[in-house]
């Protein structure tokens, strides 16, 4: 029984903890990856999960440069089209990711300001209806992340 | 005894000079390395573009050993680096076997990317990638060499994107075009298919 009450209060406290924040929305592994000192642009990569039962939609990610964007890449007979989209889908109950060859974070004008290995990007996610969300990007190497096995990375 | 050492040696001699015949007869009909199939294209030849330290240079100049070419520009954060991460990677696969190959990036985006930036875009993937630019006219005769595809979208004049095509193309010093290899070619595949080559054109 006293078992059960700490396991009540423990899914009682965190469920508190979540209103508390306004957000069914829960985002992981967020990384940039690091770029050449005279870079002009990064990609920013994510994982995003609505526990709540509305669909929820990222709309805007706000960060200290520039500008700022959410792109996904469309291919077709081997030409790469980048395109400017309103926002990811995160549907109830489901997730969305935000990965190398499909959507992405696009930073823009980095003119001297490059991402170095290992610093961290603050940034604000904007939900629809979850509201703002502030993240840290980490930057991280090429290579840890399954380029050497770029195919896998389509999946 | 030793006759039958003698006669022996002779028969692997014998054997080892049938396999390399069968070998590069194999080779010489045309087995084919990898998977991607071109008939009769002309792709590649002469171009003339600016190094990473502001020369003008000509494709005898950059392809000197059996080279890994890339279109793209520095300012797309996703495709472009994952394909020249993946080039870089399959290079460092060859070099494991003894195979020293280059690797090449060409902007299509030369207004914004001076030789130092695609210079340093190149060195992040790769010690010596070597990073092109050019005028206008140099990038769009490389391209068309190529036969790649490139179109500035509309929109902003400083953070416009561009659309282009993706293939990276396997360079031979003499003979030139080998092949082509798709996005979704990993970096062992690449590795394999140019080692392949290599045997065969060397």
């Amino acid at each position: 029984m006293k078992l059960n009450t700490l396991i009540n209060a423990a899914i009682f406290s965190l469920t508190a903890s979540v209103a508390l924040a306004e957000s069914e929305i829960h985002v992981m592994d967020t990384m940039v990856f690091e770029t050449a000192p005279t870079a002009m642009a990064g990609g920013g990569f994510m994982q995003i999960m609505n526990h709540g039962d509305t669909d929820d939609m990222l709309i805007d990610v706000r960060a200290d440069y520039p500008r700022v964007e959410i792109h996904t890449t469309e291919f077709a007979d081997g030409v790469a089209k980048m395109i400017h989209i309103e926002g990811v889908p995160v549907p109830a109950g489901g997730m969305a990711t935000l990965e190398p060859g499909g959507f992405h974070v696009m930073f823009m004008g980095l003119q001297g300001t490059p991402f170095v290995l290992d610093e961290m990007i603050p940034a604000t996610l904007v939900f629809e209806y979850a509201g703002e969300v502030e993240v840290m990007f980490k930057v991280v190497a090429r290579g840890e992340h399954g380029n050497m096995n770029h195919g896998e990375m389509n999946h | 005894m030793k006759a039958v050492i003698i006669g022996s040696a002779t028969l692997a001699v014998a054997a080892g000079l049938g396999f390399y015949t069968w070998t590069v007869s194999q080779n010489a009909n045309g087995v084919p390395c990898g998977d991607t199939s071109v008939a009769g294209a002309a792709i590649g030849g002469p171009f003339e573009l600016v190094s990473e330290t502001g020369e003008t240079v000509t494709d005898i100049d950059v392809i000197t050993k059996p080279t890994l070419v890339y279109f793209g520009y520095t300012f797309c954060p996703d495709v472009c680096p994952l394909d020249s991460a993946r080039n870089a990677a399959a290079a460092y696969i060859l070099e494991d076997q003894g195979h020293d190959i280059g690797t090449v990036f060409i902007t299509i985006d030369p207004a914004r990317d001076t030789p130092q930036i695609v210079g340093d875009f190149a060195d992040n993937f790769h010690d010596d990638m070597i990073g092109l630019t050019g005028s206008a006219e140099q990038v769009d005769a490389a391209s068309k060499a190529y036969r790649t595809y490139y179109r500035k979208q509309e929109g902003d004049p400083e953070y416009y994107l561009v659309d282009h095509s993706t293939q990276t193309y396997l360079m031979f010093p003499e003979t030139g075009f080998a092949t082509f290899f798709k996005r979704d070619h990993t970096a062992e595949q690449i590795a394999e298919t140019t080692a392949c080559f290599i045997d065969q054109l060397s």
